[in-house]
């Protein structure tokens, strides 16, 4: 392994979480760890990022408006069939990160990975674990002959460490260029909304309580609100409640919404789908509470509550109240 | 206003899903359906033909042994016709190779739209509409939670991690669209009946004029090197409330120190 790239997506002036994430992954493969980013700061970035490994920062720049799939996949493209080739492209599966995938795997002509939860490199080659029917199978792939290889990453699937030593490294910035992208690239974001939360993020909380559609109605997600505020942690939810309305997405908890790793996660009237699990059963401690006995979130969880949440939750509630 | 919707054809997923154990595939026999996912993207694709007061909503679909069940069903809740490409050698094909499938299929149609989920149900890699997007060379905008077109232009809420953005694009365009962005209606028995006479056009990897080692198992270039049991997370203390389990929620926080 010579080269590894890391896609470092920016959140308000610094690297995603998944990117630091990457970054500590990618150490380990015995190879240089570079990066390409791009957005408005990437020279407060850099210093983050070589922090964690980071050798050199390929920088795309300010894009503006525009949607980051076609220019950040051009601009690797470019460097690629320029000569500029490593062996793998670690990416993040946000929402961008996918964008950015597909379109390099086009431009390359290149397969991709997705979904991948794990990478081990041995012998000169990287495998990619996959965690696939709601977590209970575990499936290893690797590229024949396709470099570099393109893995996208499910968040939280690596502990993110600074590098050892500590202390300020110095880290190399290259700019490198946008090729004509034509229409690919005509999108543009006239608003950017962000959801309101009172305390810490979703993905970042020691503790997450969430809903589901056992709850019976919206106004019932308040029992949800209240006591992961009691708890300082944060509220989340099923997709069921997401697509019916009732919460944003940005609560959604599952394969196509956020991964979560709390020290308790807290299931109130949720099944346990499969494409919940994944999301969820990696929580050092889970709780849940269904009135169905067969439920299969009781598969999982380290104490089970088999009761309507709608009562269970006010008693909590107010049972914590009164301690204080 | 046409609008060619991307549409999955999957075993039903009331099934548990398998592994073929010959070549790592998923087992796809037996009657296949339309992934609920695509739902809303035909849904979709018939509102905004409505509110354009013309054009027509075509399916596209790559399936083996020329599976149409899952087509008709959006057939029958108002979309006019069907591509279905099926072919021996798409076997294995990844998400790459599909894209260059459903890619070549929909040039045919030229659409103003096309529309998808954001990913399949059961195989759920969820880069295929973006890497059409780019075979095409068009733009792309994926996570719609809603559509609206105006003077030739989308405008989209496309969902983020952390709230939504307002994009505006040109067409033509690719859009994903998340589940529950639209009620997909249900179809009437007319519609049902209407759907078995709906032309399905059917198409191989030659037809298209694609080169057959883009795709199938030579195509994506990857392969699977084990299967195995995960290690399951064993089911801990189960209470039944009879009112009082909340104390045992309050004690299990206290020995985590949670509280
Ligand atoms: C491609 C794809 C991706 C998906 N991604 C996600 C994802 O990211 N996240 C996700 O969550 N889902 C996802 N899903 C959806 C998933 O399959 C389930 O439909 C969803 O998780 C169900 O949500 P739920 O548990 O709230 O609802 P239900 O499955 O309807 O469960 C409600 C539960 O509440 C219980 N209940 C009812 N009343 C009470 C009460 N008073 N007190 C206590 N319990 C009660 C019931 O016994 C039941 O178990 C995805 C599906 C697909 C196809």
């Amino acid at each position: 392994m010579d080269t590894i790239w890391v896609l470092a997506e920016q959140r308000g002036g610094v690297p995603a979480g998944i990117v630091l994430e990457l970054l500590t992954a990618a150490r380990g493969f015995g190879g240089v760890v570079e990066v390409v980013t791009w957005g408005p700061s990437s020279e407060s970035t850099a210093t983050v990022l070589g922090r964690y490994g980071a050798a050199k920062v390929y920088d795309v720049g300010d894009i503006g408006e525009a949607l980051p799939g076609p220019k950040v996949a051009a601009a690797i493209a470019s460097q690629v069939s320029g000569g500029n080739r490593p062996d793998a492209v670690l990416i993040g599966a946000t929402h961008d990160g996918r964008d950015i995938a597909a379109r390099l795997s086009v431009r390359l002509d290149l397969p991709v990975l997705t979904n991948v939860v794990g990478i081990t490199a041995s012998g000169g080659r990287l495998t990619s674990d996959h965690s696939i029917f709601g977590g209970s199978t575990l499936l290893r792939a690797e590229f024949t002959d396709a470099i570099p290889g393109l893995f996208v990453v499910q968040p939280k699937s690596f502990v993110a460490e600074p590098a050892e030593p500590a202390g300020q490294r110095s880290v190399e910035i290259v700019a490198i260029e946008v090729p004509e992208t034509g229409a690919t690239d005509a999108a543009r974001i006239v608003a950017r909304h962000e959801e309101e939360r009172s305390g810490p993020e979703l993905d970042e909380a020691a503790v997450v309580v969430a809903g589901g559609r056992g709850l019976g109605s919206p106004g019932n997600f308040a029992l949800i609100t209240e006591l992961a505020q009691l708890l300082k942690g944060a509220p989340g939810a099923s997709r069921a409640i997401v697509d019916a309305g009732w919460v944003p997405y940005a609560l959604q908890i599952g394969q196509t919404g956020k991964t979560v790793k709390p020290m308790v996660y807290i299931a109130c009237g949720i099944s346990g789908a499969t494409q919940h699990m994944v999301g969820m059963k990696a929580a050092q401690k889970i709780i849940a509470i269904n009135k169905d006995r067969e439920a299969p979130i009781f598969t999982i969880a380290d104490l089970g509550v088999v009761g309507d949440a709608t009562k269970v939750v006010p008693k909590l509630i107010e049972a914590i109240k009164a301690r204080r | 206003m046409n609008v060619a919707v991307c549409v999955k054809q999957i075993p039903d997923t009331a099934m548990p899903p398998a592994l073929d154990p010959r070549d790592h595939t998923l087992v796809r026999e037996g009657k296949l359906i339309m992934d609920e996912s695509d739902s809303y993207g035909v849904e979709m694709g018939l509102q905004l033909v409505e509110v354009a007061g013309g054009g027509e909503v075509s399916l596209v679909s790559m399936a083996p042994n020329s599976a149409t069940s899952g087509l008709r069903t959006a057939l029958a809740t108002g979309a006019v016709k069907a591509i279905l490409v099926s072919d021996p050698v798409l076997a294995g094909s990844d998400a790459l190779g599909t894209a260059k499938v459903l890619a070549a299929a929909i040039a045919r149609l030229g659409p103003d739209l096309v529309l998808a989920g954001t990913e399949s149900t059961d195989g759920y890699v969820g880069t295929t509409p973006v890497q059409v997007a780019e075979l095409l060379g068009w733009p792309s905008v994926s996570f719609a939670k809603h559509v609206e077109i105006s003077d030739g232009l989308l405008r989209v809420q496309r969902q983020t991690e952390a709230g939504y953005e307002e994009v505006t694009c040109p067409l033509p365009a690719v859009v994903t669209v998340t589940s529950g962005v639209v009620e997909p209606r249900y179809p009437s028995f007319k519609g049902i009946a209407a759907a078995k006479s709906k032309p399905v056009e059917e198409l191989t990897v030659a037809d298209l004029g694609l080169d057959p080692s883009q795709v199938g198992f030579a195509g994506a270039r990857q392969q699977v090197i084990s299967v195995e049991a995960a290690e399951a997370r064993a089911a801990g203390e189960i209470v039944v409330d009879k009112g009082d389990a909340h104390e045992r929620v309050l004690g299990f926080l206290e020995q985590l120190k949670i509280l």
